[in-house]
């Protein structure tokens, strides 16, 4: 890494929902902020802005991470995933979203991005996951209106359907 | 109107939105060439600003404008009273003088071409105060009380009734001041053009924010719009504007740019209300029987010293049990704090756990089942009001609540079940909550293309108005949900009440219903006025409206559409209605939700540790809209009240005042792991006096109830009476 100067801005590039994306930041700039404020991709909410409530959940390299605790320069070079790439195209919603809105896996939606980029790379690493599982992963995210059965409800039958239609392809 | 929308489970239509990321909340508005804008909070709790060392900070990279109260504009503050505005007092008027009234105050805002820069300069910059020592601690007895207007009510003399009675308990309650916390933190961006001036803010009233921002800044209504299309949870906190508001458009109209202001988490501590700390005391005499004799409910909550807030802290009290000699006070304490606002069950949360807690205590008293002794004291009619109810089904929702989660099985002595090594406990209380009603309106337009346009200046916090109101105007239009669009979150709609207080339903949905009948009324006179109508020269009373199509009464063919309607002229029907409740029916009835709670505690007693294991709760609410948003609004209003039993409280340094855990790591609210087997069930209710789509609101009830009965677990676990909220690990091991 190029020695890096408070003073000035500093060029990163990386991947962010297949695209690749260049920009100049201060050494000091947040991913959430680059992601919400240059780039204009509001999906990745800001709760608390210090890795508690998970609502700034996005995807580095498929693993989930605090987008909010995360400086923009260290995704220089990798592949930065967040909720506007989940549905495979415009007019089709992944399964897991899918899951979301027809089992009433949120209220206000503050929380949902957060969460949908977490279960995404739960469920693509452990496609097997169960509900104590699900539970463990969910709980680093805070939702202040469900009560989160239905966040869990969702998460299994989106998991169930992956799996389904993992049979079906195989 | 013979296809049912009301009462479906439809899924959410905001849905899409919400999981692709497109729902865009009041942070998320962007405007060309905005400016970023961030608070400078005081670090005193009291006292004056003596000096600020602004202008190296006006020389830092990117900043525009560093506005205190020596360079901000003099806001001419012309009287707004809002109907969420406490009734005495006056609100904050930031940057126009030095004055510190509470830790947290802004006294200053810097504004810089992006956040970083903003924020650099913020933290930069140097304040210096003349600090004197606040008063924040309410159980300070030597805070004087205040009364506030008509706090105070009594039947009897309950007094000597309490002191006469046989068997009598008489204890002090404590619940925690908590902050609302939702999830997305205040935001307003602000653009003026000329003297019109738009707010992307979030809002949960946004009319009113509209009438507050035009009176502080001296504008005609009509020059301010404030649009909020999606809320991130509020719970209470957006019903008023807060001082960022003004803020924002200060900064804007100072710097002649577009503002963009976020509050940060810790600011939301600060200025954004809280649920107030309250003092309680509840005395209870009863016969041995169990039959009330007396009742006494005292509570005080605190305030800020420039306004008094009130809330219904001892209302229930006053209607919940048959009792001839009851007695309610309800007083002030004024501190040096910013003012509190309505948390969800504003009032009855906390007066409802005091008494609650006190009627479960009686019932070991007594050796009466605590449901038992509920039934005991059920009243016919409302004894405070003198007037019947209009509907009430407290005891069916204990019975149904009972059965469901299995009362049956628990054996009356303290520390008698047990699972292994841990202390299982069940409790029971009691939840209510007014069923509100306030004057509002909508709009319907019937377009060519079949769709119908619905709009109202309402709010979606997370509930589900968007889909709830679609399945109103999709009923009483007769068309199938799809075609109805719903709009919301423009101050430029009709006019509504606040988002809160549980009266959205029966509020606007009774506004939409009147505007739907309306449109329906415009469309059969313009079919009838048409010489090619098949109901041309119809005597209105001959016709008839069928999912969604007009005929003559008994004649079998399809008749009319709106589109077909519609089509003949070419112009779409566009009709207001409004709506509010009978004065004679308010004066007439008691309108209240009623619900009981049960709650299952574990807990560790080596350790000490509380875990809920299960919440089970049966609501009488009237009519149910859509069962999923309600069931979801009810385990939202669980942990809510899980939070409030077990965890939320806001600390204030006793020095300065300052909020010591103003931040999501210690303000400990319920993660997944902390929430249990949630269950809400609802008793079939018909009321046909509240309102005409006989709803009762959901959002606030669904909160009350659930702290008590998660503390008289607690009791039946351990044998510890728990008085003070939130329950500690402490409170349970201590001997
Ligand atoms: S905003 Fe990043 S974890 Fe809360
Ligand atoms: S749905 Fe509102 S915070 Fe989760």
């Amino acid at each position: 890494m190029p020695r890096m100067n408070a003073a000035r801005k500093h060029p990163v590039e990386f991947t962010l929902n297949g695209r690749t994306v260049r920009a100049e930041v201060e050494n000091r700039m947040l991913l959430s902020d680059l992601l919400r404020h240059e780039i204009g991709l509001t999906g990745t909410h800001v709760g608390c802005e210090h890795g508690v409530c998970g609502a700034c959940t996005v995807q580095i390299d498929g693993r989930p991470a605090r987008a909010c605790l995360t400086l923009a320069q260290q995704v220089r070079g990798s592949d930065v995933r967040t909720v506007e790439a989940l549905a495979p195209d415009p007019a089709v919603l992944s399964p897991l979203q899918a899951a979301f809105r027809r089992h009433h896996g949120l209220q206000c939606g503050f929380c949902t991005p957060g969460i949908l980029m977490s279960l995404d790379a739960l469920l693509r690493e452990r496609p097997d996951a169960d509900r104590e599982d699900i539970r463990e992963h969910l709980s680093g995210h805070l939702c202040r209106c469900t009560g989160y059965a239905t966040i869990v409800e969702a998460a299994l039958a989106a998991a169930e359907e992956q799996r389904k239609e993992e049979t079906t392809n195989a | 109107m013979n296809v049912s929308s009301i009462g479906k489970p439809l899924t959410r239509v905001d849905g899409r939105a919400k999981v692709t990321g497109t729902a865009r909340y009041a942070a998320d508005f962007n405007q060309p060439g905005q400016l970023y804008a961030v608070i400078v909070s005081a670090t005193v709790g009291l006292g004056r600003v003596t000096e600020i060392a602004s202008t190296e900070v006006e020389r830092m990279p990117g900043v525009v404008a560093v506005i205190t109260h020596r360079n901000a504009q003099k806001l001419p503050y012309l009287p707004h009273k809002g109907v969420i505005d406490p009734a005495v007092g006056e609100r904050l008027h930031v940057l126009q003088d030095d004055q510190v009234h509470f830790y947290g105050q802004p006294v200053a805002i810097v504004v810089a071409d992006n956040l970083d820069h903003a924020e650099r300069a913020a933290a930069a910059l140097r304040i210096t105060y003349a600090a004197r020592r606040p008063l924040v601690d309410h159980a300070d007895r030597t805070i004087e009380r205040i009364a506030p207007k008509s706090a105070d009510g009594s039947r009897g003399d309950a007094d000597v009734a309490v002191t006469q009675a046989p068997v009598m308990i008489d204890e002090a309650y404590e619940i925690a001041r908590e902050n609302h916390n939702p999830m997305e933190p205040h935001a307003t961006t602000a653009a003026w053009s000329g003297d019109r001036l738009t707010l992307w803010s979030k809002s949960q009233y946004l009319v009113n924010e509209q009438a507050e921002i035009a009176a502080v800044f001296g504008l005609p209504v009509e020059n301010v719009e404030v649009i909020c299309p999606f809320i991130g949870g509020a719970f209470g906190t957006s019903l008023r504007t807060w001082p960022h508001v003004t803020l924002a458009a200060l900064a804007a109209r100072q710097t002649g740019r577009t503002v963009k202001l976020v509050l940060s988490r810790k600011q939301m501590f600060f200025t954004t209300g809280h649920r107030p700390r309250t003092l309680q005391r509840i005395a209870l005499g009863a016969t041995p029987d169990g039959k009330l004799t007396g009742v006494i409910h005292e509570g005080t909550g605190e305030t800020s010293r420039y306004e008094q807030f009130t809330e219904a802290l001892t209302a229930a009290t006053a209607y919940l049990y048959s009792c001839p000699n009851v007695r309610t006070q309800y007083r002030l304490a004024q501190l040096d704090t910013s003012t509190p606002n309505h948390m969800r069950g504003p009032g009855e949360a906390s007066g409802i756990f005091a008494l609650e807690s006190a009627m479960d205590e009686l019932s070991y008293k007594l050796g009466i089942d605590p449901i038992e002794l509920r039934r005991r004291n059920e009243p016919r009619r409302d004894e405070a009001e003198n007037k019947p109810f209009s509907s009430r089904s407290l005891m069916q929702c204990y019975e149904l609540g009972s059965e469901r989660f299995g009362w049956a099985r628990r054996t009356p002595e303290p520390r008698s079940m047990r699972d292994g090594r841990l202390l299982i406990g069940l409790g029971a209380a009691t939840a209510t909550y007014p069923a509100y009603h306030a004057p509002a309106s909508a709009r319907v337009r019937l377009l060519a293309d079949g769709l119908a346009e619905v709009e109202a200046a309402a709010s979606d916090m997370g509930p589900g108005t968007y889909t709830s109101m679609t399945q109103v105007a999709a009923e009483f239009l007769g068309l199938p949900p799809e075609q109805v669009r719903f709009r919301l979150g423009q101050s430029a709609y009709p006019q509504t009440p606040s988002h809160g207080g549980s009266w959205t339903m029966a509020s606007v949905g009774s506004a939409i219903r009147a505007a739907c009948v309306e449109a329906q009324a415009q469309a059969a006179s313009r079919a009838v006025a048409d010489s090619g109508s098949p109901v041309f020269e119809a005597s209105v009373d001959d016709l008839e409206w069928s999912e969604g199509r007009l005929r003559r009464r008994g004649d079998a063919s399809p008749g009319m559409s709106y589109r077909d309607i519609i089509a003949r002229t070419g112009t779409p029907v566009e009709a207001e209605g409004s709506a509010q409740r009978d004065p004679e029916v308010a004066e007439g009835y008691s309108m209240h939700s009623f619900g009981a709670v049960f709650a299952e505690v574990a807990i560790d007693p080596d350790v000490g540790t509380i875990r809920v294991r299960r919440i089970v709760g049966a609501y009488g609410i009237g009519r149910v809209v859509n069962p999923l948003l309600a069931r979801s609004q009810c385990t939202g209003g669980m942990i809510g009240g899980i939070g409030m039993a077990l965890m939320e409280r806001t600390v204030l340094d006793p020095r300065d005042g300052r909020p010591v855990n103003a931040h999501m790591a210690d303000y400990l609210m319920p993660v997944n792991l902390d929430v249990p087997k949630l269950e809400a069930y609802f008793v079939d209710e018909v009321d046909p006096h509240v309102n005409p789509l006989g709803v009762k609101g959901l959002g606030e009830i669904a909160l009350v109830g659930t702290a008590p009965a998660i503390a008289n677990a607690v009791f039946h676990a351990t044998g510890r009476r728990v008085r003070s909220l939130p329950i500690h690990i402490e409170d349970v091991l201590t001997a």
